[in-house]
């Protein structure tokens, strides 16, 4: 049996279809990726798997429970990281840790928690006088001090810089190896790609597409060429000049010129020769493979256009 | 595996966690117990050697200000505390987090309750203690018996009552100032800060909510006037369905979801389904 299985699942507000048919199911031990921009539906559909929300209409199985009854022995075995955290900021880490353990049938002790959080060193520190990114942590604590079978992690590293996110990945991928099941919500594409057994992906309340990061970069054809746009050339004119001499669609993003591509090499060609006819350098010149963000690109614009 | 922890002991341990937390908050400890005190001080430097005129003889007013205030205190710990309270902690996303662990819900909230009325007994004790050692207040033991129940009464119903206020209203900010631009005015036209004459409009006002038949009957006990028992039946029961009168909207409105998340209406519904993710 999954570890979660969801049938046609609705949820509407009113003419607003925030989730909209979607389908999806987790194995046990599985990490899981919803990836869509903000609003996609991804907070409301994993809110419905968490019992907050009631759904439309579909079916959910989480664990072997439905959510929406939201039994004692359900929430013992889940923890959930909410994005939109609170915790009680004039207590200790390890109050908190010690209060919220207590709920628990089956509890990790506080200083296997901090150590696994990386919170040791901040153990008798008021919750308040955090940084973020350290309040996040403490999410994570109260997340799997229950010992969950199975971990919800809403956007677990939204506002955190680089190596904060490192961190947090080799956290995450930490407790996965422990046979923990993983729904994660996610915008960022490299999160997905790195931490996720599968990624389902979906846009205006849609799954759009859904398989292991490899396969859906698989299933995008094409190459990425990107260069710097060079100084002779106005942001404005980029898409008519680089149009016709890379023979594909173009897209700009601040100064970076890039487009999808069947045959690189004819493209690269075309745009050294055309460099080198006009007498600029196109710096950064690269040739990629596509990755997730292409992918989640061009298939989100595609739903929206068609809409 | 090993099972969930009783009730009993889970409330007992909410109770204790709430109470730390309440200490945690100077600015509720100040509003809740120390402004109280500082009042009962300065209106008795102020009238303190006034006397009010009764059927059966004079009435020192620091008698008066004690018992008055006394259950002021218990009002501010319940009905006040509660309604500031919980709409922070809503707002803090406390309460939804609470809801993602098998805490049994109803614990977490007795937790709140009970804790609402540890610091309403300490408070009133403490004004109590205050009364008879510097004012002095008489203490006649057969009246105890009816100023237990009565308090009991008023921190039960007057707790109701704050919940159901932490349930109708949704922000932190605008429940703060229901909870106080209620009970302020009231408690002046109630005979906490002031005696009120007996039939002014004010008086029927007054008499149409709970919080003047609760002061009056606590006020009672410690009256030398009234003879024992001092029990006030009706004033009881008149306070007690005002009770559950707000334990029936609380239980009917309670919202575990910080303002905004929870879809109200159309519009709310809209805004709420583009603001997430």
């Amino acid at each position: 049996m999954p570890a979660i299985d969801v049938n046609d699942l609705h949820k509407h507000y009113g003419e607003n279809r925030a989730v909209d048919g979607v389908s999806f199911h987790v194995d046990e031990g599985e990490v899981y990726a919803l990836l869509g921009h903000n609003g996609a539906g991804k907070s409301t559909a994993v809110e419905i798997l968490e019992g907050h929300r009631e759904l439309t209409s579909g079916s959910v199985s989480v664990l072997g429970f439905n959510p929406a009854k939201a039994q004692r022995e359900f929430r013992d075995r889940i923890g959930v990281v909410l994005q939109t955290s609170g915790v009680e900021n004039e207590f200790t880490v390890r109050e908190v840790v010690d209060l919220y353990a207590t709920a628990y049938r089956s509890r990790r002790t506080l200083d296997e928690v901090v150590e696994l959080v990386g919170l040791v060193e901040k153990v008798d520190e008021r919750v308040g006088s955090l940084s973020g990114g350290q309040r996040r942590r403490v999410d994570l604590a109260l997340g799997i001090v229950g010992r969950p079978d199975l971990l919800f992690l809403d956007e677990p590293t939204t506002g955190f810089d680089p190596s904060a996110r490192r961190k947090s990945w080799d956290l995450i991928e930490g407790l996965c190896d422990d046979g923990v099941t993983v729904l994660l919500t996610t915008h960022y594409l490299d999160e997905a790609e790195h931490l996720a057994d599968r990624v389902g992906v979906l846009a205006s309340g849609k799954m759009i597409a859904e398989g292991t990061p490899a396969q859906l970069i698989e299933g995008i054809s094409g190459t990425v060429v990107s260069f710097m746009l060079p100084d002779s050339i106005e942001t404005a004119d980029a898409t008519s000049t680089f149009g016709p001499v890379l023979g594909a669609e173009v897209r700009i993003s601040g100064r970076l010129v890039e487009a999808t591509v069947d045959r690189a090499t004819e493209v690269v060609h075309r745009a050294t020769g055309w460099a080198i006819e006009n007498g600029v350098e196109l710096d950064s010149l690269r040739v990629a493979r596509a990755s997730l963000e292409d992918v989640f690109l061009q298939l989100t614009e595609q739903t929206e256009g068609e809409q | 595996m090993s099972s969930f922890p009783s009730n009993l002991s889970m409330v007992a341990r909410q109770t204790r966690y709430q109470l730390k937390y309440f200490t945690r908050v100077p600015v509720a400890l100040f509003f809740t117990i120390i402004l109280p005190l500082v009042m009962l001080v300065l209106f008795n430097a102020l009238f303190g050697d006034n006397v009010i005129e009764t059927d059966q003889g004079d009435w020192p007013v620091r008698q008066f200000y004690t018992g008055g205030l006394a259950a002021y205190t218990a009002v501010s710990a319940t009905f006040s505390n509660l309604a500031n309270m919980v709409p922070i902690r809503r707002d803090e996303g406390v309460l939804k987090r609470w809801r993602s662990t098998p805490l049994p819900t109803w614990v977490y909230i007795a937790g709140f309750i009970c804790s609402a009325i540890v610091i309403a007994f300490i408070g009133a004790m403490l004004m109590l203690t205050v009364g008879v050692v510097f004012y002095d207040l008489s203490i006649e033991w057969a009246k105890m018996p009816a100023a237990a129940v009565t308090f009991l009464v008023g921190v039960g119903a007057f707790a109701a009552l704050g919940m159901a206020l932490a349930s109708i209203i949704k922000t932190a900010s605008s429940a703060s100032a229901a909870a106080n631009a209620t009970i302020l005015p009231l408690a002046f036209i109630s005979d906490v800060f002031v005696a009120t004459d007996g039939d002014s409009a004010l008086t029927t006002i007054a008499n149409i909510f709970p919080l003047k038949p609760f002061v009056n009957a606590f006020q009672d006990c410690f009256n030398p006037f009234v003879e024992a028992p001092a029990f006030d039946w009706g004033s009881l029961a008149f306070v007690a369905a005002w009770g559950l009168v707000g334990l029936g909207i609380a239980m009917k409105k309670f919202t575990w979801e910080p303002s905004g998340a929870g879809p109200r209406g159309r519009r709310a519904a809209r805004a709420a389904a583009t603001a997430d993710g």
